[in-house]
């Protein structure tokens, strides 16, 4: 078949699809995007040590603060240390510190949210009134002075963020399963003879679970940035473990060494901005009536 | 409505009292130890003066009776003793309070001025660039890091460019004005000093759009979904159908009730600009509460931070009730349920 030829059917197979692919384009390109950058991070946090031939804590002092070149794509640091290895090296601490958080604080969270809507009466006030409270303090000072007293390192501030993560998730998982209920289709379940716990983990959780999962993806983005913000703090990570946050945080006087600080923010922002991508294109898919809009 | 209105106080005062216990919890349930903190190597070793310490500041009590006598001091507006300044811990707070609300006030009007009108043009003409633009901009903002951008506004523009003064509240060559409200755009002008006031709002420029960008975010986003939500409502077909001006139709009919998301968001949004400041103000130097919360958490000063996440949890409440109540004189069904 000659060129021509194989031009002419591309055209008529795209005639159709063309105009589909723009609208799709359209609605589903931000969240396409995003899709594909936390991907690329996913990737370069697992193959990190193939990535790049330095290692993240390997002092240099006679190289410091180098200008990024072809041997040091983004620099080096105050210590010599290859910015553009801490910055890969970086992804994993964040990205495991953001699946941590919302996983465990969400899984956490929904089930007791969900129990209290089933159960009702005392136990849901008694629950419902406890996450009111839990939102009476902002997340990052209530974790801030946490994570001061059970001492600086990577758990003891996963375990402050995860004390204020749960309640949101309470909140929604309740408003979710109290919106689902009183539908038939729980009652229908209910006459069959199923259980309570039949009914809330298989009839119930999966017919509520979009907004929970949009929820989620955009929570991964904001736990990142909490952590990151604590991080630089200096109530995160130990130093030297390359983690965004205090890469910035070591950065920040060095305003003609703008590298320093500049790509380890840029990271947290194209992964957070990846996962709102997500989580705005997941919203629009998994709600109609916002999809018509 | 009277009703309505003395129900959400008891509400409101008894989620301050749960409020106290949980901060009083946290405080001293932690395995940190404040004394040891504070005292140096060689009296932290010394068990005779890490006894009088905890003596002085009455931590060999047992926990129930501390929880008393922290109460009783509340009651009586007495927060403790910071260990690090060995001041009142509301002295402290009053002294650090204006230089936070003058900061996220402006930050607030900001993000309100900006926010607002991009929502509503997103709204209007949805799908046009400047919905995309919008959706581009509230995006970003929420996506950054503040310290990370509070870092980039100061390398460009202060140290790069020049166009805008450094750190701090006010440059090292005016003197503060005399303490009369706290408020030095208040204050600068009551002393006469203009060229501290003009000073200080240069010094304002940068954190407050830095501080403004993330709620920005949020306003523009529930303002198009607001108006959009409106919008589709039978009484705007109504208003067209009589053949009114878009402007009207728009201006009259969809804002006013596209407000109502806005107003509860705003309120929110307003408190967590009051406590969000921790990371703007250790940056920027601001003489204000977020900068003494880090300061007091770091050496584990906990009668400061216990102060200070109360007055947050405070603000958090009374801003909840004045939205409930704001919400019912807008939305007078709301009382009826």
């Amino acid at each position: 078949m000659s060129g021509v030829q194989l031009a002419i059917l591309a055209a008529e197979a795209a005639a159709g699809p063309a105009a589909r692919r723009r609208r799709w384009l359209r609605r589903y390109g931000l969240a396409a995007a995003g899709a594909v950058v936390i991907l690329l991070w996913a990737l370069a946090a697992l193959l990190a040590p193939w990535i790049t031939r330095y290692s993240p804590n390997v002092v240099n002092v006679a190289g410091r603060l180098a200008t990024p070149s072809t041997a040091h794509w983004l620099g080096t640091d105050e210590l010599g240390r290859d910015v553009f290895t801490r910055v890969i090296y970086g992804a994993r601490t964040s990205l495991a510190v953001g699946f941590a958080v919302v996983l465990i604080g969400g899984a956490f969270g929904t089930l007791l949210g969900a129990v209290a809507a089933y159960a009702r009466g005392f136990a849901e006030e008694a629950l419902m009134r406890a996450t009111d409270l839990m939102f009476c303090f902002p997340p990052i000072i209530l974790a801030m002075a946490i994570a001061a007293a059970l001492g600086i390192g990577t758990r003891n501030t996963v375990i402050a963020m995860l004390v204020v993560w749960w309640p949101k998730f309470a909140r929604l998982a309740r408003s979710l399963v109290i919106g689902q209920r009183s539908l038939e289709y729980v009652a229908a379940a209910r006459t069959v003879g199923f259980g309570p716990v039949h009914i809330l983990l298989r009839q119930i959780v999966p017919n509520a679970v979009g907004p929970l999962v949009v929820l989620v993806t955009l929570d991964l983005g904001n736990a990142i940035l909490v952590f990151a913000g604590l991080s630089f703090l200096g109530l995160g990570v130990i130093p030297p473990t390359p983690e965004w946050g205090s890469m910035v945080s070591e950065g920040r006087e060095l305003v003609s060494q703008w590298w320093v600080a500049t790509f380890p923010g840029l990271a947290i922002l194209t992964v957070v901005m990846g996962f709102n991508f997500v989580g705005d294109g997941l919203r629009d898919w998994l709600d109609p009536h916002a999809r018509r809009r | 409505m009277l009703r309505y209105i003395t129900s959400r106080l008891l509400i409101a005062v008894a989620m301050v009292l749960l409020a106290t216990l949980v901060i009083f919890l946290i405080a001293n349930m932690v395995p940190g130890d404040p004394v040891l903190t504070q005292l140096g190597d060689i009296a932290a070793n010394n068990p005779a003066m890490v006894a009088a310490y905890r003596h002085k500041w009455g931590l060999d009590l047992p926990l129930w009776d501390r929880y008393g006598i922290f109460l009783t001091g509340l009651l009586h507006g007495d927060l403790g003793i910071s260990i690090s300044s060995q001041r009142p811990v509301l002295e402290d707070i009053a002294q650090y309070a204006p230089a936070t609300v003058e900061l996220s006030t402006v930050a607030f009007v900001l993000a309100l001025l900006a926010g607002l009108p991009l929502g509503v043009v997103a709204a209007m003409r949805r799908d046009s660039w400047i919905d995309h633009l919008a959706r581009a901009v509230s995006l970003i903002g929420v996506s950054s890091p503040t310290f990370w951008l509070a870092f980039i506004m100061l390398a460009v523009f202060y140290g790069w460019l020049g166009w805008a003064p450094g750190p701090g509240q006010i440059g090292a060559d005016q003197f503060p004005p005399p303490v009369v409200t706290g408020f030095m755009l208040i204050d600068a002008p009551l002393a006469g000093q203009w060229d501290t006031f003009w000073d200080a709002v240069r010094h304002l420029i940068l954190p407050s759009i830095v501080l403004a960008a993330s709620t920005l975010g949020l306003i523009t986003r529930t303002t198009r979904a607001a108006m959009l939500e409106s919008l589709a409502q039978d009484y705007i077909r109504v208003a067209r159908a009589k053949g009114l001006l878009r402007r009207v139709i728009m201006m009259r009919h969809a804002l006013p009730n596209a407000l109502l998301p806005v107003v509860t968001l705003g309120g929110l949004a307003y408190a967590q600009l009051l406590t969000g400041t921790v990371l703007t103000e250790t940056i920027f130097s601001w003489p204000g509460l977020g900068r003494y919360t880090f300061q007091s958490a770091v050496i584990l000063d906990f009668p400061a931070i216990m102060g200070v996440t109360l007055m947050v949890a405070i603000v958090y409440v009374v801003v909840n009730l004045l939205v409930d109540l704001s919400y019912a004189m807008l939305d007078p069904r709301v009382m009826h349920k």
